[in-house]
């Protein structure tokens, strides 16, 4: 981080018409004239302390201003791991099921279309349509539940898309595997070897590879957040660059990380329990 | 009803999605390569005696504020926006297919030290890395393509050696390893050529994440300075008169979108190539 182009202290002041001496104070106090190994190994000390450190346009502590902007992107977040978890289980199972059909292409199509296609530009589409054109919702900000409605489908939908071709990809795996034939062989109705011995073999794996897109997840809240002018973690990192407010960039890039590890951990425990073969082999 | 089975595999002629999509990548490419000739006035001639015109048959898609042509810009911005997302490509294929190779065909300790290597840059969320990158090196359009080709290469570096080692397992690597080639030659001679197919099929689908990641921070203002017709960068310039002239926006976003469709489903039809039988 040290490494970069101009000097944080003078850029800071600068707006401020400091004089030379001011800048050359304030950066002896924010540490800067140290090498850049003794930097380095501070920020890693203080990190193992749970430290995150100063913001230096504000004076705060990084952990703070993280921890105060986490609500409304862990709601949203939520939110849209609702409506892409059912969007994208429904398709992927439509899909799988009904393999080489048109229900089949029209589903892998909405997917694909999920994948590709940017909140920040569903996003201002939902607005028009939803917003300026029909009325039904509030465009931007936040406040009561109906400014959560767009923000959450248009990322759920994004990350619906690619639930949508785990789960297709998994089933499939599993509708060709011998004990699915065997099953079908002892005259079972159809329904009942999907729902029995097909899904539940093929949504205990779909749920590590959910929590795998926890990354996007944390990403694409950042961009959906800056669309519909809400506050939260995301508008927190991107005023953060722009100021070059170092700190507050590292905090929530190593928080995002730090979540997201736990995340995917977490899962792995579910899934641990979800399948007694894993739970021997773990424990 | 039930489909229990699973159709054939096509070769990629035969998938018409796939070659529509290649086709609509040639043409975003083209336009873009012949942006001078096709608008010779400039992505930035303006006209405010024209501003938010609607699209029409003087302007096919509308103007902006300052009554620039839209059809113009895109064209141009076609530049800014493939160039962007070849050369994130070119940093995540050029760091992702050595390290996944060498890793892949070596094994024991480099392949440890470079996958630990890998492994930690993957605990990173994407665009958070591209982010953080973005914030080392300074804003602008060059450090985004960089940001976002590096925070892709983990990924690839991945596929890379999982194909890598796939073809190791194979008798005729072995027969190599008996004649008494070397491992660099066994890497450039037989490994490369037989693990290339699912890469470039990869490499598709990376450039769709390229693109739409490297134009999310060309639209968060962490890109091109205002006014470069960059396609990510224009859809957040119209966002201030969505009401009155939608088209500012929305025409970007579309060409935008359809070129990350392109990129992913020629990346699945080439996928669908190189499934098992």
């Amino acid at each position: 981080m040290q490494l970069t182009p101009g000097d944080p202290a003078q850029a800071l002041l600068a707006a401020s018409g400091a004089t030379p001496e001011q800048v050359a104070e304030r950066r002896a106090q924010l540490g800067l004239d140290d090498p850049v190994p003794a930097q380095y190994a501070r920020y890693l000390l203080d990190l193992a302390r749970g430290d995150l450190g100063q913001s230096w346009l504000h004076g705060r502590l990084v952990s703070q201003m993280i921890l105060e902007q986490l609500p409304p992107t862990a709601t949203l977040s939520l939110a849209a791991v609702a409506v892409g978890v059912a969007v994208g289980l429904g398709l992927g199972i439509l899909a799988a099921v009904r393999r080489g059909t048109w229900l089949d292409t029209v589903a892998t199509t909405v997917a694909v279309l999920g994948l590709s296609t940017p909140t920040y530009w569903s996003g201002l589409l939902a607005i028009l349509l939803f917003s300026l054109q029909l009325g039904w919702l509030p465009a931007t900000g936040e406040g009561d539940l109906r400014h959560l409605v767009l923000p959450a489908l248009v990322l759920g939908f994004a990350l619906s898309g690619s639930i949508a071709r785990l789960v297709r990809a998994r089933v499939v795996e599993v509708m060709e595997e011998q004990f699915v034939l065997a099953a079908r062989a002892r005259g079972l109705p159809s329904w009942r070897v999907l729902f029995v011995h097909v899904l539940r073999a093929a949504l205990a794996p779909a749920l590590t590879v959910t929590a795998l897109q926890f990354g996007f997840l944390l990403g694409g809240a950042v961009v959906t957040e800056s669309v519909f002018a809400r506050r939260g973690l995301g508008k927190l990192a991107v005023e953060a660059i722009i100021w070059r407010d170092l700190p507050v960039v590292r905090g929530v890039v190593v928080f995002g990380a730090l979540a997201y590890v736990l995340v995917n951990l977490a899962a792995d425990l579910a899934q641990a329990w979800l399948d007694p073969r894993l739970r021997e082999e773990l424990m | 009803m039930i489909e229990w089975t699973t159709p054939a595999r096509r070769p990629l002629l035969q998938q018409p999605v796939a070659l529509v999509a290649l086709a609509w990548l040639a043409l975003v490419g083209l336009g873009a390569a012949m942006a001078p000739s096709l608008a010779p006035a400039g992505p930035l001639a303006a006209d405010t005696t024209h501003g938010l015109l609607p699209p029409g048959p003087s302007e096919a898609l509308g103007t902006d504020l300052l009554g620039r042509d839209i059809l113009a810009r895109l064209l141009w911005g076609g530049r800014w926006t493939l160039g962007m997302g070849l050369l994130a490509l070119a940093v995540t294929v050029g760091l992702g297919l050595p390290a996944g190779m060498v890793a892949g065909t070596f094994g024991g300790r480099t392949e440890a030290v470079l996958m630990r290597l890998v492994d930690a840059l993957l605990a990173f969320p994407g665009l958070l890395l591209a982010m953080a990158m973005v914030a080392l090196m300074g804003p602008g359009v060059g450090s985004v393509a960089v940001a976002v080709g590096l925070a892709a290469a983990p990924a690839y570096a991945r596929v890379a050696r999982s194909a890598a080692l796939e073809v190791r397992a194979q008798p005729y690597v072995d027969a190599a390893h008996a004649i008494g080639g070397s491992e660099w030659h066994i890497l450039v001679r037989h490994v490369l050529p037989n693990a290339a197919a699912p890469l470039v099929a990869f490499a598709a689908t990376q450039l769709g994440w390229v693109l739409l990641n490297g134009a999310a921070l060309n639209f968060l203002g962490l890109g091109a300075p205002p006014g470069t017709p960059e396609w990510g960068a224009m859809l957040a310039e119209g966002r201030g008169y969505l009401r009155d002239a939608p088209w500012v926006s929305t025409f970007p976003g579309l060409a935008l979108t359809l070129t990350v469709l392109a990129a992913n489903l020629v990346g699945d039809g080439l996928q669908e190539t190189l499934r098992p039988r």
